[in-house]
């Protein structure tokens, strides 16, 4: 579905971010691309968003990017301070040119999906960092995309706040089937979203192992504790460690 | 447990606070207004050098007419440069935010005007320019339209990345881009430079009076304070001044209570804490 090949990133101070990546996505697929900070795993996801374009390589999608079908949930909530949630989360297809009264539908189901159907009337600044962060994650689910591309959404989040919306997500990817790009650098986080793990080299950044997740979903708090996990957990650290050359 | 009686006892810290806000300037006013009227007195100075206080109220009230009337064509002045400095500045920060281009050339000369002592331009536009009140206005216009062109602008190149990019991924068009993300960035940035914008109207009002003279009918505040100078009415000079002073806090108050309902639901700078 969507496949980068041999992509290398130069920015224009001559920072190379990434040097030869290739990356498969499939449909329905939840990929995590993880490393360590700088290594260009953001690149990525601008790149497949269409917010930068590739030094050398290429980004193919088998579906049109321009339909409308990516979202992005970035690391800060990237909510429109001066508006309420609902209309927040109505963003993206009032780009699209579609009134509120008829998008009311699709927003409503947004926001039952993050569980903030009563607070739609709110502004952002009333809610707390981990209901800012649904709202950012409705907003993303409101056009019903194909995939979701998401820098490193929980990161700023306390960790109970976090495994909550870890397991929510999971719950979500299930009744949306959307296809889920995640960029983290959290061990942890990866093995218990992912199905599949992309370890990253240090900057500049490429593909260093792909890591199957062979627990099936859907997954819940007693995964955390499994042997299962811990082992998942342990062969990814590794390979992170492997693809830093052994000095982190 | 001493936080506890603090914040409940009768000497309530913020309560104090928000009381003393107000009392604090109120007892200094009402104390230098006796201690004006009392060096008056005391020293045997003479009304027409300094009035006491009670006489230049009576003045105010008996010379209302004049004085109202004068206060407002100055009004009208200072209202009508204002609006069309809100329309010049926020219409040249749009051209400056969609192009590079037009701002590089233009604003150079944005600056000249602004750091031009409007007293030194003045005399000349009343050459040019046959109209008094188009003369008032436009120096009015100059003072008062940099604080909005400067801070509107800058409130237009504030918008968040991040929401850029999200309205760049959802193929926002330009319009879309300006009238959803950054005239709402830019909304806190504008009504700052409003605020500004507002007093300096008045004072561009009040320099161009003075410059202008006090020819002809229908003259603002400035150019009664000027008459009564020439005929040493010192009374209706002071409450003149009075009325000017009074107008310039009225504005800004105006303006703040604006800023106030436009942000009071989102913007950190008019929401209280305590909220």
């Amino acid at each position: 579905m969507l496949a980068l090949e041999s992509v290398s990133k130069t920015f224009s101070g001559g920072v190379e971010a990434l040097k030869g990546l290739s990356l498969h996505v499939s449909q329905g697929d939840f990929m995590s691309l993880l490393g360590p900070s700088g290594c260009g795993k953001s690149t990525v996801l601008r790149l497949i968003a269409g917010l930068a374009e590739p030094s050398s390589g290429r980004v193919d999608w088998r579906s049109d990017r321009e339909s409308g079908r990516v979202a992005f949930v970035f690391q800060e909530p990237t909510l429109m301070p001066w508006t309420s949630v609902e209309r927040n989360v109505w963003l993206p297809l009032r780009l699209g040119g579609r009134s509120f009264g008829a998008a009311r539908h699709e927003i409503e189901q947004a926001l039952g999906m993050v569980g903030l159907e009563p607070y739609a009337q709110l502004y952002p600044r009333e809610l707390s960092g981990g209901m800012k962060m649904r709202v950012s994650i409705a907003r993303a689910l409101v056009t019903k995309p194909q995939v979701i591309l998401m820098d490193e959404p929980f990161a700023a989040l306390d960790e109970i706040t976090r495994f909550k919306l870890n397991n929510d997500l999971l719950v979500i990817k299930e009744r949306s089937a959307c296809t889920i790009l995640f960029v983290t650098h959290s061990v942890y986080e990866s093995v218990f979203l992912s199905r599949r793990v992309a370890v990253m080299t240090p900057r500049p950044g490429r593909v260093f192992r792909e890591i199957e997740m062979s627990a099936p979903y859907p997954r819940s708090d007693e995964f955390r504790s499994s042997n299962d996990y811990l082992s998942c957990c342990k062969e990814v650290s590794a390979a992170l460690r492997e693809a830093a050359g052994g000095a982190a | 447990m001493n936080g506890t009686a603090r914040n409940n006892g009768p000497f309530d810290r913020s309560r104090l606070e928000r009381a003393g806000r107000w009392a604090l300037p109120a007892i200094l006013l009402v104390a230098s207004i006796w201690l004006w009227d009392r060096l008056v007195v005391w020293n045997e100075i003479p009304h027409y050098v300094v009035p006491r206080p009670g006489l230049v109220l009576s003045t105010l009230a008996s010379d209302w007419e004049i004085l109202v009337g004068a206060l407002g064509v100055t009004l009208t002045t200072t209202i009508l440069a204002l609006a069309i400095a809100v329309a010049g500045g926020v219409g040249i920060a749009v051209l400056f935010a969609m192009s590079r281009l037009v701002k590089m050339s233009l604003f150079p000369y944005a600056v000249v005007l602004q750091v031009t002592p409007i007293v030194a331009i003045a005399p000349l536009i009343f050459i040019y320019v046959d109209s008094r009140l188009a003369g008032l206005l436009i120096c009015a216009w100059i003072v008062a339209f940099f604080p909005i062109l400067s801070n509107t602008t800058l409130g237009l190149n504030s918008v968040d990345n991040n929401l850029r990019d999200l309205f760049r991924i959802h193929g926002a068009s330009r319009r879309q881009q300006l009238m959803l993300l950054m005239v709402p960035s830019a909304l806190p940035y504008f009504l700052g430079g409003l605020r500004i914008a507002g007093g300096l109207a008045l004072i561009g009002a009040i320099v161009a009076e003075y410059v202008a003279g006090t020819g002809g009918v229908g003259t603002g505040l400035a150019s009664t304070i000027l008459e009564a100078g020439y005929r040493l009415n010192i009374p209706r000079m002071f409450a003149a001044l009075l009325l000017i002073a009074a107008t310039g806090v009225l504005i800004f108050a105006a303006l703040s209570l604006l800023s106030h309902l436009l942000l009071h639901k989102w913007h950190d700078s008019a929401v209280r804490p305590e909220d």
